[in-house]
């Protein structure tokens, strides 16, 4: 199964999709320029995490009307899978193909560290590996991760969840909330069930060396879908 | 011309910097104060052109960059 | 020469403002003898940019004439101490700089540069970035951040870690409480958006730092020995090209600026300081590693303090070649520069690179790409000058290398401190032990020095690359696997203060110590030191002498350790309208751990045999302890045996490789109780107690076994039937072994003295921190 790993400007996390990738899932894996249209006949896009364009104006926004946006657009409609790590959920936030948008974290500080999370869905491409219910590990880096929709989008939007932030026995408390995110929302999908968005970097925590190796069943679950297509 | 566009998180919208901002003030001493909200000021220099057209020009880049609709309203002055 | 590498300060104010443009005395150096007048004017901005009247004259003498205005400016930044070193680099010379694993002396490149086999070489420096951070804590600590970054990547290298090393004056202060919230930011705001993990480092607060805060920041980087690149630039006729953010009037005089105390009137520069670009900074490291990826860059260097001026004289000079420039090609910020501004500007994010002739165009496409801005601005030319045009005029032209090399020295005169004999006394007659050790302890882990840190690290992205196989706080060093190897690198920083203020030459050999045992205590091998040297004025005798004091004492440890001196920085001026700050060595290790897994501080498991390596003497000097609880800074510090730390290094890579070592702490601030009580919560998933028989360990006073600072004392834990095996080779390195006890259990208990519930530990420690910045700002 082909990946492409957008980079823009101010990525910092491609290299590091794409090590996963390429020596823990042994994939092969292609960069996407942002400038470029094509996207190389891959079979699945992920947008990493980083400070593309240095989170100038927002967190996202120009990264959006980069080229290479359209053609994921249409990819998208099309039924291709896309995932959106960190920044790269921000970005699908801006673009539409996801409900919602980011907000400060609510402590107003940059917050790096392991959280718990709840797998809310299994019946998505993203997460066909996981149980309903598992509690897993992984970390999360950002100053932008508070999650928000418009009253009217929410109720949809959080029926679209798939991780929700927890402690560490599997309930939504607020000491388990790391952002503030409405409802504890960490990563969610489209309606579709083919674009996902999560703050959480499940590549960093796809090797046991690092601390977990929760994140890796994400992409496991990719290769899943794509081979059952 | 010149153009100065307003844009503030939408009422409603929990803006915790705000709050801090509020109660940074309040332990300054300053009484009465009922709310903060931050937001973002931007001037854009435009080559040329009329009040009209311009502010137009300029809300078809709030629309399109310059604020999200979803969390953002937006204000624009035309100089 | 080994001089700590020719390194930079970002800036802070403008330089005494000099004449506009169409007034200024000379500008030609076209041969035309400028009015008397004129030269009067010249020396007294000559003068103000602290060129004496001497140097001015040896000036006139170099050049055959007057110097321009512009020359003036350029003298005087290259000579000022922090550029050039003139009162450091006569002791500097007594750091062993030389080793089978060292493949570029300190002073030659812009960092150290050492050889960790497979074919790759690990890149690292140490920078401050004291004075700016002073004025402005968060633009100061970004810029520093930037500044060392580029230092690494200049030289071909991909950055992969930050360590900061931060000193504040106490808590109790708000503008302590100001200064660490924006450093902090600052550090995390730079870091985290140009994709570097702040891996590790230290913060102190001491009354010393009051006002004069400390901000070192280390860099690593990692690249292949066969692609390292260099600094000098080679070919004539080849272009030199300016790539990067353009050119304002940020920090003009930095460098001359940071060569003079801080005083009241400092608070109104603050408008003078520039503002780092990350993102810029983030797309320049992109395309620098593409661009020298091609093969077709000659040399390269980035633009820090003196800016474009130094990156031009020192390329040139290290070329043994000349470099012409036209600064009408340099691309501005702001209009009306005047040559003078443009030569010492010393906006950020920008690089000076050389390259082979007839490939220009393609390298300005490249920086494209990346949105960065690349112009041929001049070219190397065969005669060894430094020679700036505006266009067809000549307004400098200096031999590169009398600027870069042949800066003055000065020896200043040194003095014993009249403070020392006194303050070297303790009686600890008069030293009363507390009554509840209980609460002694507590109020030390509580104490924002030793309490728990992740209130700052968690503002750090520590796991960006993914190569983070030690998270901040869990291990004595920051450990990186390095991808491809079975290898991983360890990186630590350690500085002295209190100890240094009391006996200098053991406050270096200690901070070498320290540092290096931290590194061992992950189970690797300490490699080498780059070292940042924080002082007060260099022209008070009686710090000059606690200045050559630390750099020998630097010296001898660094050679009995085998770790040479790669590179560092000096930081002068550290002196506030009180009083100079303690004499700070801070000293950043690297080391290799080979083969086994990474060895963190914490217990594993319930029934682990406690071990506690090296002798613990009655040493309250200096101590964490005597300054918290007595207030007191008295006494001699701890005595470090260099043999025995040495023996250390070996024996603990050792244990490790025969998977004994299920963890290593070293005794550091608050002595054993506190390295034990950590070992015990620091893994905030596996809280584990003990139960140790104190008195056994030495019959001492109570409180200088719990909280002595003793050096070359690391507590570590095995599984009980390895506790043989550890005598056994504690015993042929010569090493002390005292078995303390056993992990497990929810009580912390260190008979008799100590008996408390380890959750009460916990509590103290990790709420110390919070606690202490809760009256302040968010």
């Amino acid at each position: 199964m082909k990946f492409g790993v957008v980079v823009f400007p101010g990525s910092n996390c491609d290299q590091d999709c794409v090590h996963v990738l390429k020596d823990v899932v042994h994939q092969p894996v292609t960069p996407l320029w942002h400038q470029d249209s094509s996207l190389r006949g891959v079979d699945a896009v992920v947008l990493p995490g980083g400070f593309s364009y240095g989170d100038y104006l927002r967190t996202g926004a120009i990264a959006n009307i980069s080229p290479i946006m359209a053609s994921i657009g249409k990819f998208a409609r099309d039924g291709g899978l896309v995932l959106g790590i960190c920044n790269g959920f921000q970005i699908l936030l801006e673009s539409g193909l996801l409900p919602g948008a980011m907000l400060r974290n609510v402590g107003l500080r940059f917050i790096c560290k392991f959280v718990h999370l709840r797998v809310e869905r299994t019946d998505t491409p993203f997460t066909n590996r996981f149980q309903k219910g598992q509690i897993v590990r992984m970390p999360i880096a950002h100053n932008e991760g508070r999650y928000v929709a418009d009253p009217k989008v929410l109720p949809v939007a959080s029926a679209q969840a798939v991780f929700r932030y927890c402690d560490d026995d599997g309930r939504l408390t607020d000491a388990g909330n790391p952002n503030g995110s409405t409802e504890w929302i960490a990563g969610l999908t489209n309606q579709q069930g083919n674009v996902m968005g999560m703050m959480p970097h499940p590549e960093r925590a796809s090797e046991t060396e690092l601390g977990s190796a929760d994140g890796r069943l994400i992409f496991e679950s990719m290769l899943q879908a794509h081979a059952y297509a | 011309m010149k153009a100065n566009v307003y844009i503030t998180l939408k009422p409603g919208l929990l803006d915790a910097q705000g709050k801090t901002v509020k109660s940074a003030l309040e332990t300054l001493g300053f009484k009465g104060v009922a709310d903060v909200r931050m937001g973002k000021y931007v001037e854009i220099q435009l080559a040329g052109g009329k009040a009209p057209e311009t502010k137009k020009r300029v809300e078809q880049m709030c629309r399109k960059l310059l604020a999200n609709p979803v969390i953002e309203t937006y204000r624009i002055e035309v100089k | 020469m080994p001089s700590a590498t020719l390194s930079r300060s970002r800036l802070t104010r403008r330089a005494p403002k000099p004449p506009s443009h169409g007034r200024a005395p000379t500008e030609s150096s076209n041969g035309h003898s400028p009015a008397k007048t004129d030269i009067a004017l010249l020396k007294k901005i000559a003068a103000s940019h602290n060129l004496t009247p001497e140097l001015y004259q040896e000036i006139v003498k170099l050049l055959g004439r007057q110097p321009t205005l512009t020359e003036v400016g350029i003298f005087g930044v290259m000579y000022s101490e922090h550029c050039s070193y003139c009162s450091s680099k006569p002791y500097l010379k007594q750091f062993p700089t030389k080793g089978k694993r060292v493949l570029v002396s300190a002073g030659e490149e812009n960092a150290g540069l050492v050889d960790i086999g497979d074919g790759l070489a690990v890149a690292f420096k140490i920078e401050s970035h004291n004075h700016p951070s002073a004025v402005e804590p968060h633009a100061g600590a970004a810029t520093g951040v930037g500044g060392i970054i580029r230092d690494i990547f200049t030289m071909g290298a991909r950055p992969i870690a930050l360590l900061d090393s931060l000193r504040f004056g106490p808590l109790t202060d708000a503008r302590s409480r100001f200064l660490l919230h924006g450093v902090v930011k600052g550090i995390a705001d730079y870091g985290n958006a140009v994709g570097v993990p702040t891996v590790g480092g230290e913060v102190q607060f001491d009354a010393s730092y009051q006002d004069n805060p400390l901000v070192n920041v280390m860099c690593i980087g990692l690249v292949k020995a066969k692609e390292i690149a260099r600094a000098a630039a080679k070919g004539i006729g080849n272009p030199v090209i300016y790539v990067g953010s353009s050119t304002g009037r940020d920090g003009l005089g930095g460098a001359s600026f940071a060569s003079r105390e801080l005083t009241d009137e400092s608070e109104a520069d603050r408008p003078a300081v520039q503002i780092g670009d990350p993102f810029a900074e983030k797309c320049l490291i992109e395309a620098t590693l593409e661009a020298l990826d091609t093969g077709d860059v000659v040399g390269i260097q980035d633009m820090g303090a003196a800016g474009l001026t130094c990156s031009t004289c020192e390329t040139a000079a290290r070329g043994n070649v000349g470099v012409e420039i036209d600064i009408l090609k340099v691309p501005r910020r702001e209009t009306g520069m005047t040559p003078y501004e443009v030569m010492l500007s010393e906006s950020q994010e920008r690089m000076l690179l050389i390259v082979k002739k007839g490939r220009e165009a393609a390298i300005i496409k490249l920086f494209a790409k990346w949105g960065l801005s690349a112009v041929t601005i001049g070219r190397v030319t065969p005669d060894g000058k430094m020679r700036v045009k505006e266009g067809e005029k000549t307004v400098a032209e200096i031999p590169a290398r009398a600027l870069a090399d042949n800066a003055p020295v000065f020896n200043r005169p040194v003095k014993r401190p009249s403070y020392l004999a006194k303050a070297q006394k303790l009686s600890l007659k008069s030293v009363p032990v507390p009554k509840d050790l209980n609460q002694t302890l507590l109020q030390l882990l509580a104490s924002p020095t030793i309490a728990d840190k992740s209130s700052i690290f968690e503002q750090y992205d520590h796991m960006v690359q993914t190569n983070t196989a030690v998270l901040p706080g869990r291990g004595d060093a920051a450990v990186l696997r390095i991808k491809g190897t079975n290898r991983w690198l360890a990186a630590a920083t350690d500085g002295t203060g209190r100890y240094g203020y009391l006996d200098p030459a053991e406050g270096g050999r200690l901070a070498v110590a320290e540092a290096a045992r931290n590194v061992a205590c992950v189970g690797a091998v300490p490699l080498a030191v780059t070292d940042c040297l924080n002082f007060g004025s260099p022209q008070d005798p009686e710090v000059m002498w606690q200045f050559k004091e630390s750099v020998k004492g630097i010296s001898e440890a660094c050679r009995a350790f085998n770790t040479p001196v790669t590179g560092g920085n000096v930081s002068f001026y550290n002196e506030g309208p009180r009083a100079a700050i303690d004499p700070t060595p801070v000293i950043g290790v690297i080391g290799l751990i080979d083969g086994p897994a990474p060895v963190s501080s914490a217990f594993q498991a319930e029934g682990d045999a406690i071990i506690l390596l090296g002798e613990t003497r009655e040493e309250l000097g200096g101590s964490e302890y005597l300054s918290l609880i007595h207030h007191r800074k008295a006494g001699r510090p701890p005595r470090v045996d260099l043999a025995k730390e040495r023996a250390l290094h070996e024996l603990l890579p050792l244990l490790a490789r025969e998977a004994i070592l299920r963890s290593a702490h070293d005794c550091s601030d608050g002595g054993l109780a506190v390295a034990l009580a950590e070992c015990c919560i620091i893994n905030p998933e596996r809280r584990l107690g003990v139960r140790v028989d104190a008195q056994a360990v030495a019959k001492i006073r109570p409180d200088a076994l719990l909280f002595g600072e003793s050096a070359g004392r690391v507590v570590i834990s095995c599984e009980p039937r390895h506790i043989g095996r550890v005598r056994d080779l504690a015993a042929r390195h010569g090493l002390s072994v005292t078995v303390l006890g056993r992990a497990g259990g929810s009580r912390f208990t260190l008979a008799p003295w100590i008996d408390l519930h380890v959750d009460d530990v916990n509590a103290a420690w990790r709420s110390g921190l919070p606690a202490a910045l809760q009256t302040g700002p968010e």
